[in-house]
């Protein structure tokens, strides 16, 4: 019953979405205000309607409904109730309903909070929006029903994969999704505009909070994605280049470009053609990224064939949704005129070459991503594109991107000759060198990588303090001044040194980490970068739903107890797979890692122990960047702009209701 | 003269507490583990570690040699082992693991006809990318007027007219 009532909820929605893409598009053009009155209301009933159905469909779990084809494939009745709600997005059809019902919030809050926008306007954003939910509604409903009943009713579920019974992994998929479908939002915009011939600076301002939640949203969700691989895989690494992952980077990457060419756009009038080419192009990719995730094309592009149905709906859909944008693009893009000029040491610059950079970076990952599929679809040969390629052509590209960060946040817009900041530049320069040369002496052997690399991070957060210095220095009182500096430029400067923690993390983790596989039996030890690993004990355990192989090591330096770590090899009831959990020891300047590999016999067993110095300093600079965003999302200024609209409407209201009056009299 | 004496004496001393604690210590409680795989030098073993990491499990949807549970990861492993032990190099042993199972096991893929767009592509673009933007930058000056109103336009047809 509660299924189809989720069933039902769900159709409902389509017709909402359906009202809600035809209407207010139609009557915008028309100049129909009745119609486009109905946007926000449709817009909202939608979010209800979806909002009934996921839950819906999360009762069916938390209830053990197995008659539903989709629970009893995901769940079952032993699994903790945490695992049950985040179950529902742990398959397929589960998935993609938490993509439409995200899609159908981010709608939602664009009819709330922006009630003062220009109604035609708002009516093509949402009704943009309506469209592309039809789309996954109809995609859900047709070839991923995830309320489908199943006959005979099964005992019990098939449960969830014990990977995904964890709660990092809970929370990724939600922050990932709000993340890239927010993107949605920037694209609609884009699209409007494109169909208004007008990109102004007040549509801009529109454009650019929601922009910063998505991607603030996206960078937890990534990041987070990174720290479940960290402990959860056992391998002890943070990034893979897995196709997967990747899929997720490449909206993020064009999200970073976007966030900073909407500044210029806004800001100074330029680049506007290219701030919603980028638009267009960062939702493509998260369209792009679900389709790869979604379609099975990445097992082989012959098991994507093998079940074409979803796969061939997702490529048509993307096809629609790319094609007809880039069409309108390249009709209406010479409306969006950009007119003023800048020279070559201006903040502009500085913008282009970071987009112009992020661009290709995004391309080479792309490429790499696709290429192997794209030979084997032609048969011209299979090849794998590993971490290798990625880090060989990545590195060099983002390199620039690092070294300017700092500086191009502290130059003039439109023309700057560095004025009295070039000596002081130059000596931060010297000393974050110096700095870095002192910091790798830490660490064994020495490096004049490190050295570099350590000195770069150092320079990336000197000089993001630099332009604080740079803003406030004229000041009277430097503090109060301080606390009515925009929140903007905060959230511009904790992400930019949230760049160099990050650099600093991957610099250190990369090239210092120290790794071992050892055979150890009780009371052995073993030493690694200075720490020695006992092995104490070992034990059989049982967990929830699983039995455990519990190893217990006891970490010691210079003779002084460190701490006590746990490994574990586990074994899932229900479906009997293997899984290792990993002992870690988290620290600020290292993490210690050990994982607990097989048995080798008479006692003995293959340990992996892993040194990984700095590496939490890699999510920590994700942490800040993500801050970053959020406070440049919610400066006054978004805010103030409308309540100036606010009131200049209530103005025209007063007038009219005078000359009302008046004509009355 | 003495000095010397009593310097390399010292060294000798320590040398022999060196050794002696060596040959003591797995005698104690605390057994030193060791290495499940031994190999002759550091350089060998960074040659095996580097190795298993630029392969590919053939199975697996994508993880390599050095991070896969699969068996056949672990036969490959043992092999690019012994070739390692018995002094084979980098070149020799990628080189016969390509002749059996193709390019495919190459996490690094090889620089050749078919793959020249995936790695010169991304700097070709780079390329073309710097030139569209320092001509947007050096282009010569639009004069910032606003453009002729439809009044204006109007007025100047009269006046024609």
């Amino acid at each position: 019953m509660i299924a189809e009532l989720g069933q039902f909820a769900l159709i409902l929605a389509l017709c909402a979405a359906v009202v809600l893409a035809v209407l207010p598009f139609v009557g915008s053009f028309i100049v129909q205000p009745q119609w486009m009155a109905l946007a926000r209301p449709a817009a909202l009933l939608q979010l209800l309607m979806m909002t009934i159905s996921y839950f819906a469909l999360t009762s069916t779990f938390i209830t053990n409904d197995f008659s539903v084809l989709y629970t009893a494939n995901t769940s079952n009745s032993q699994l903790p109730l945490i695992y049950k709600i985040s179950g529902v997005w742990g398959g397929h059809e589960g998935s993609i309903l938490l993509w439409v019902w995200v899609l159908a919030i981010w709608t939602g809050a664009v009819a709330i909070f922006s009630k003062h926008m220009p109604a035609i306007l708002l009516s093509r954003v949402l009704s943009i929006l309506g469209m592309i939910s039809i789309g996954f509604m109809l995609f859900v409903l047709i070839t991923s029903n995830p309320f489908e009943r199943i006959f005979p009713v099964p005992v019990d579920g098939a449960s969830l994969n014990p990977l995904l019974q964890d709660i990092g992994m809970a929370a990724h998929p939600p922050l990932l999704y709000m993340g890239y479908v927010g993107f949605s939002v920037a694209f609609a915009f884009a699209i409007a505009a494109l169909l208004g011939g007008e990109l102004d600076s007040a549509t801009l301002r529109w454009m650019r909070p929601w922009t910063n939640i998505a991607w603030m949203f996206l960078t937890l969700g990534i990041a987070l994605g990174s720290y479940w691989a960290y402990y959860e895989l056992g391998w002890g690494g943070w990034w893979f280049w897995d196709p997967v992952e990747n899929a997720s980077f490449m909206p993020w990457l064009l999200g970073t470009a976007l966030i900073h060419s909407l500044a210029a756009s806004e800001k100074r009038g330029i680049f506007k053609a290219w701030t919603v080419l980028l638009a267009v192009l960062a939702f493509s990719l998260s369209l792009l990224g679900t389709f790869i995730v979604r379609s099975g094309v990445l097992t082989s592009v012959h098991s994507f064939a093998a079940d074409p149905a979803r796969g061939r709906f997702i490529l048509f859909f993307l096809a629609i949704v790319v094609g007809l944008s880039l069409l309108l693009f390249a009709i209406r893009a010479h409306k969006l005129k950009s007119h003023a000029n800048f020279e070559l040491i201006s903040r502009e610059s500085a913008l282009l070459l970071n987009n112009i950079l992020l661009l290709v970076a995004c391309a080479a990952v792309l490429l790499g991503t696709l290429y192997p599929l794209f030979l084997d679809a032609l048969d011209m040969g299979k090849i794998s594109v590993g971490p290798q390629y990625f880090n060989t052509v990545f590195a060099p590209l983002m390199l620039p991107v690092i070294m300017v960060v700092g500086i191009g946040a502290l130059l003039n817009w439109k023309k700057d000759k560095l004025k009295g900041r070039q000596t002081t530049l130059l000596a931060l320069i010297v000393l974050s060198l110096i700095a870095g040369a002192v910091f790798a002496m830490q660490f064994n052997p020495y490096k004049i990588t490190a050295a570099a690399a350590i000195g770069l991070a150092i320079w990336v957060v000197a000089s993001s303090a630099y332009g604080v210095y740079y803003r406030l220095r004229n000041k009277r009182n430097r503090l109060s001044a301080a606390m009515h500096t925009p929140a903007a430029f905060w959230g511009m400067t904790i992400a930019h040194i949230g760049m160099g923690v990050f650099t600093l993390g991957v610099a250190l983790t990369s090239m210092f980490a120290d790794e071992q596989t050892v055979r150890m039996g009780v009371g052995e030890t073993h030493e690694i970068a200075g720490y020695e690993f006992r092995f104490d004990r070992i034990e059989d355990v049982r967990g929830a739903n699983y039995i455990a192989t519990q190893a217990t090591f006891v970490v010691t330096k210079e003779q002084s107890a460190v701490s006590t770590l746990v490994a574990e090899k586990r074994i899932y009831n229900v479906r009997r797979d293997t899984m290792t959990e990993a002992g870690i020891d988290g620290g600020l300047t290292r993490d210690l890692f050990i994982a607990l590999g097989e048995h080798l016999g008479e006692g003995q067993w293959s340990v992996r122990l892993q040194y990984k110095p700095f590496i939490r300093w890699i999510w920590f600079g994700t942490v800040f960047m993500a801050l970053g965003g959020l406070l440049a999302a919610v400066d006054r200024r978004y805010r103030v702009a409308a309540t100036t609209q606010k009131r200049a409407e209530a103005a025209t209201k007063a007038k009219a209701v005078s000359a009302a009056a008046g004509a009355a009299s | 003269m003495l000095d010397r004496y009593q310097r390399i004496t010292k060294t000798a001393i320590i040398r022999a507490c060196v050794v002696l604690c060596l040959v003591l210590l797995p005698m104690g409680e605390a057994q030193l583990a060791e290495t499940v795989l031994k190999f002759e030098n550091d350089e060998q073993s960074a040659l095996y570690l580097r190795l298993t990491e630029e392969f590919r499990c053939l199975k697996c949807q994508n993880q390599n040699l050095a991070d896969s549970n699969a068996d056949l990861a672990q036969d490959l492993r043992n092999e690019i082992y012994q070739a390692v032990v018995s002094g084979q190099g980098r070149q020799e042993i990628s080189d016969y693991l390509v002749a059996r199972y193709g390019d495919f096991v190459l996490y690094r893929p090889p620089v050749k006809k078919i793959t020249y767009l995936l790695w010169f592509g991304p700097f070709v673009l780079l390329l073309f990318a710097i030139i569209g933007g320092w001509r947007l930058i050096t282009r010569k000056p639009v004069i910032d007027a606003p453009e002729p109103s439809d009044a204006l336009e109007d007025a100047r047809r009269r006046l024609e007219d």
